[in-house]
């Protein structure tokens, strides 16, 4: 990227930004925290005050350039000034998840070589101290709660404000003038942070940001949304995740928009309240929590009440999403959306705490397209990203006016996203990581030598230039002719049904998909009661004709999803089975987390496979044993009805399905 | 625990001492000629089986019940009896067994009553809730959001007690005895019908209490590792008679106590 003005004027590195800020924003909030039950503010010239007695007094502990401080703890002012304060001496802020136990922590800070950690209260203490008794190097310790650490007698441990003190001490004695020139040779180059990816699949790697990286995330970021210094945001998850770093930290730093931490885990829902934010990001479950937590609440309404939440819901629902879209409604529906946004939804954004916001994202994973909607519906803007810790965060995202629930949105301006042979999405931006720390092997493999990333997702380009992620690479398959099969965006698409619990889709490597379906008893169960199906136990129940058919009308569904996407249209379902048994962790199909074992069910079901894959077959006879809760074993059998479907025309083009 | 330990030694100059103190109700004789000291500064635990009189001692200790016998000296001030309200002004504060929360009011309002006996404006400035009586209020309700933010229950700050589960009750409520800013604070069963989480936090907050305010506490528990983890030294009450006094571990390997819980072939 060519180098701008801002950057020419010293604004570099996060540490000449906040003695810009400190200057142009003197007096504006900087970061807030609820204490005692007041929010206490800094601004950015206290901000500076803060920071540079800090990273002075770090200095006088012997804190230098190239050293790594690892940083522990809830989102606290203190942990994110520390952040700067390292930057500003030339080291490395290592932020670790703060639910991390020992064990999963020494690994980082031994790989990072971290000697010094600041930390937020007695509990992380007590962790740092049982690792140092095996990893020697951290020399010193800080902390920024006192509680419980009064009678601590250990070397290297020291108060927070103690460090300061002692910082400010140094000051007088003219510090200040080695400081900002520590502060000036800074480079956009250096190392700006290192973040350990939680490792989902071996051990963590570190992946190395410059600053370059994360100041450029941040002023894309912050251009695309059009934010401004007038910002309010609360910053609540890990400090340790890509995502706060660049919505807490850089993008902050940046525009110079106010972050408030709340007063504790637990109040989140509260503080947002009262703080009124204005720019949010959250995962989908955080979404999915406060329907939850309405709708629970509206059971209980006075029945006037839940008529009238009903019936605007279901306006919204209708023309909610045009209108904030700026698509034409009539007149009457608009005139209606106003009295339901004073009546309704006025009042629930306010309970979310998200009257103010401008713009809403989520990401992480797939949101329902429900409760998407919801949101838009209601007037708040919320739109997804795609994001990688290796791209400082940002890949695509919906630019206002181009929401669709399916995809992720549009690579953001200075980002280029391509699509390999093999389905994966590779990027390549100014964003993208120098490398994994000391880990020159994985590098390699996810770095090419003219930067692209292989970003590890599955993914296509629609024509509408929109990114759609649809599984990760590795378990994207292919069948016999070469048509793409993606097994986890098939059973996910599946899942969505409320009455289906579990989906298992095969395909690679076969002439067509197939899948095998486990009904939910709750879901299904009560919709028996309603129509007077009546059953005896769960195998009736799944083989019921009337649940195979309301399965059929789903699985068809899903069927006219896939045939509405070129690249996944030939993966539509053409024969499918409802199980006889529920998937069980007990008999290993599925693990405590509630994940299929692929290759066992597949190895345990062959017989129902087979037949799956036999056009001759319509049913197939099975014996399968279970272990029940107690550990007894015993054994379930019968015959499985095998449906057959007509695949769904594909859309645009004239291809004939395989039959 | 090794914070704890250097307690121990500071402490020796005895906060409350009881001395023959016995007490009867009718024919009954709940507790027997029962001598023992506090000690400034320590955790001090009261055990015995069910019935042994531990509660009764408590009650004795903070005024509530009036030995037949015996006298009590509390920091310094000898006496055979005297009323709760006098005892919570001298600087005893306690939880109870069943927990005793106001149950409609929220946990912010809970704890504000235990400042009640720090209040000195008069009742005609409370009910304007201006001048002196609104800076009284201001320094209370910083107190009291120090007590809030110690426990960790900001969360709850403004719900009503009656809706909250028990562990927290019982957080709230360790929250009001705090709130009269006690030198001795007395809690009976702290972690009765707890789950091992609300145990290991409600531990936390005692040992806490103990290091950062220096409050001396005397409590009653049943769960053994709970009150040899927690205290420094343990009196053993059984039929009312005291039957062992020392370090946990001194105790812990006194026959009588073994006896006591186990039970003998007589």
């Amino acid at each position: 990227m060519a180098t701008e003005t801002a950057q020419a004027a010293g604004e570099d590195t996060f540490p000449k930004l906040l003695l810009r800020n400190a200057v142009k924003f003197a007096d504006r909030p900087a970061i807030r925290e609820k204490d005692l039950g007041i929010w206490q503010t800094w601004t950015w010239s206290q901000v500076l005050d803060e920071v540079r007695a800090f990273a002075v007094g770090l200095s006088a502990l012997g804190i230098k350039a190239g050293d790594k401080v690892a940083i522990v703890g809830d989102n606290r002012p203190r942990l994110y000034w520390t952040m700067c304060a390292a930057q500003s001496l030339g080291a490395v802020p290592i932020p670790v998840y703060q639910d991390s136990v020992a064990e999963e922590m020494k690994f980082v800070l031994e790989h990072a070589g971290a000697t010094c950690a600041v930390v937020e209260n007695q509990e992380q203490v007590d962790k740092i101290l049982e690792i140092r008794e095996s990893y020697k190097a951290i020399k010193t310790i800080v902390y920024d709660e006192d509680r419980g650490l009064k009678n601590y007698n250990v070397k290297g441990l020291y108060a927070f404000e103690d460090v300061q003190a002692k910082g400010r001490a140094a000051l007088s004695d003219g510090a200040e003038a080695i400081w900002h020139e520590q502060i000036a040779r800074g480079q956009p180059a250096d190392t700006a942070i290192i973040l350990y990816t939680s490792g989902t699949t071996g051990k963590p790697k570190g992946v190395v940001l410059t600053m370059e990286n994360t100041l450029w995330a941040a002023r894309v970021a912050n251009r695309f949304d059009n934010l401004t210094e007038n910002e309010e945001t609360i910053a609540y998850l890990p400090m340790a995740w890509v995502g706060d770093h660049i919505f807490s930290y850089a993008q902050s730093y940046e525009c110079g928009y106010c972050v408030n931490c709340p007063e504790s885990p637990e109040t989140v829902v509260d503080d947002r309240r009262e703080i009124g934010t204005t720019y949010a990001f959250a995962p989908p479950r955080v979404y999915e929590n406060l329907i939850t937590l309405t709708m629970v609440r509206m059971e209980d309404a006075a029945r006037i009440k839940r008529k009238m939440f009903d019936y605007f819901l279901a306006l919204a629902n209708r023309v909610g999403e045009k209108i904030l879209n700026g698509e034409p409604v009539g007149v009457t529906d608009r005139l209606l959306y106003a009295l339901g946004d004073f009546l309704v939804y006025a009042p629930i954004k306010n309970r979310f705490g998200l009257s103010k916001v401008r713009v809403g994202y989520t990401a992480g994973e797939a949101i329902g397209p429900e409760i998407f909607r919801f949101y838009r519906s209601l007037g708040i803007n919320l739109k997804q990203l795609y994001g990688q810790t290796e791209a400082a965060v940002y890949i695509t995202n919906q630019p206002d006016g181009e929401i669709y629930a399916d995809t992720v949105g549009a690579p953001l301006e200075g980002i280029e996203v391509k699509v390999d042979d093999s389905g994966e999405v590779l990027y390549r931006s100014p964003g993208v990581f120098k490398e994994y720390y000391k880990n020159a092997k994985a590098t390699r493999e996810t770095k090419t030598k003219d930067g692209w990333v292989h970003s590890g997702d599955a993914g296509f380009i629609d024509d509408r230039g929109h990114l759609k992620i649809i599984d990760r690479a590795k378990d994207v398959g292919h069948l016999k002719d070469g048509t793409l099969f993606p097994p986890k965006y098939i059973e996910n698409k599946l899942k969505f049904f409320p009455n289906i619990k579990e989906a298992v889709a095969i395909g690679d490597g076969r002439d067509y998909v197939a899948c095998m379906v486990n009904i939910d008893l709750t879901a299904v169960g009560s919709w028996a009661e309603r129509n007077n199906v009546v059953y005896a136990s769960y195998q009736e129940l799944a083989a019921h004709p009337d649940v195979y058919k309301m399965v059929e009308g789903h699985v068809a569904e899903v069927n006219r999803e896939l045939a509405a996407e070129e690249r996944v249209a030939g993966a539509q379902i053409q024969r499918f089975l409802v199980l006889h048994k529920e998937l069980d962790a007990d008999d290993g199909e599925i693990t405590r987390t509630a994940k299929v074992r692929r290759s066992f069910v597949e190895e345990r079901y062959k017989p129902l496979i087979d037949a799956l894959f036999n056009r001759r077959k319509s049913s197939q006879h099975i014996k399968t044993e279970v272990t029940f809760e107690d550990g007894r074993k015993g054994a379930i059998e019968g015959d499985v009805e095998i449906r057959d479907m007509t695949p769904m025309p594909v859309a645009g083009t004239n291809r004939i399905a395989a039959e | 625990m090794s914070a704890l330990e250097t307690f121990v030694d500071a402490a020796d100059e005895t906060l409350l001492a009881v001395e023959g103190v016995t007490l009867s109700f009718g024919g009954v004789q709940a507790i027997k000629d029962v001598s023992f000291d506090i000690k400034k500064g320590e955790i001090r635990a009261i055990i015995g089986p069910n019935g042994a009189g531990k509660t009764s001692m408590l009650n004795v200790i903070n005024g509530f019940y009036h030995p037949q016998k015996g006298k009590i000296t509390f920091k310094g001030n000898t006496r055979t009896d005297m009323r709760p309200h006098v005892a919570a002004t001298q600087g005893i504060s306690r939880t109870f067994q069943n927990v005793a929360l106001f149950r409609g009011m929220s946990t912010l309002d809970n704890i504000m009553t235990g400042r009640t006996l720090k209040m000195t404006t008069n009742l005609f400035w409370h009910l304007f809730r201006f001048g002196p009586a609104e800076q009284e209020e201001l320094e209370h309700r910083e107190f009291v959001e120090r007590i809030i933010d110690f426990l960790e229950i900001q969360h709850i700050r403004k719900t009503p007690v009656g809706r909250l589960p028990y562990g927290l009750q019982k957080r709230v409520e360790l929250g009001r005895a705090l709130a009269a800013q006690p030198d001795l604070l007395l809690l009976d069963e702290p972690m009765a019908g707890m789950n091992l989480e609300e145990k290991e936090d409600m531990s936390r907050f005692v040992i806490d209490v103990n290091d950062q305010f220096g409050t001396t506490i005397a409590l009653i528990e049943h769960d053994m590792g709970v009150v040899m983890d927690l205290s420094n030294r343990v009196v053993v009450l059984d039929h009312g008679e005291k039957i062992a006094d020392g370090t946990p571990d001194e105790v812990k390997s006194n026959q009588d106590v073994i006896d006591a819980y186990l039970g003998v072939a007589h």
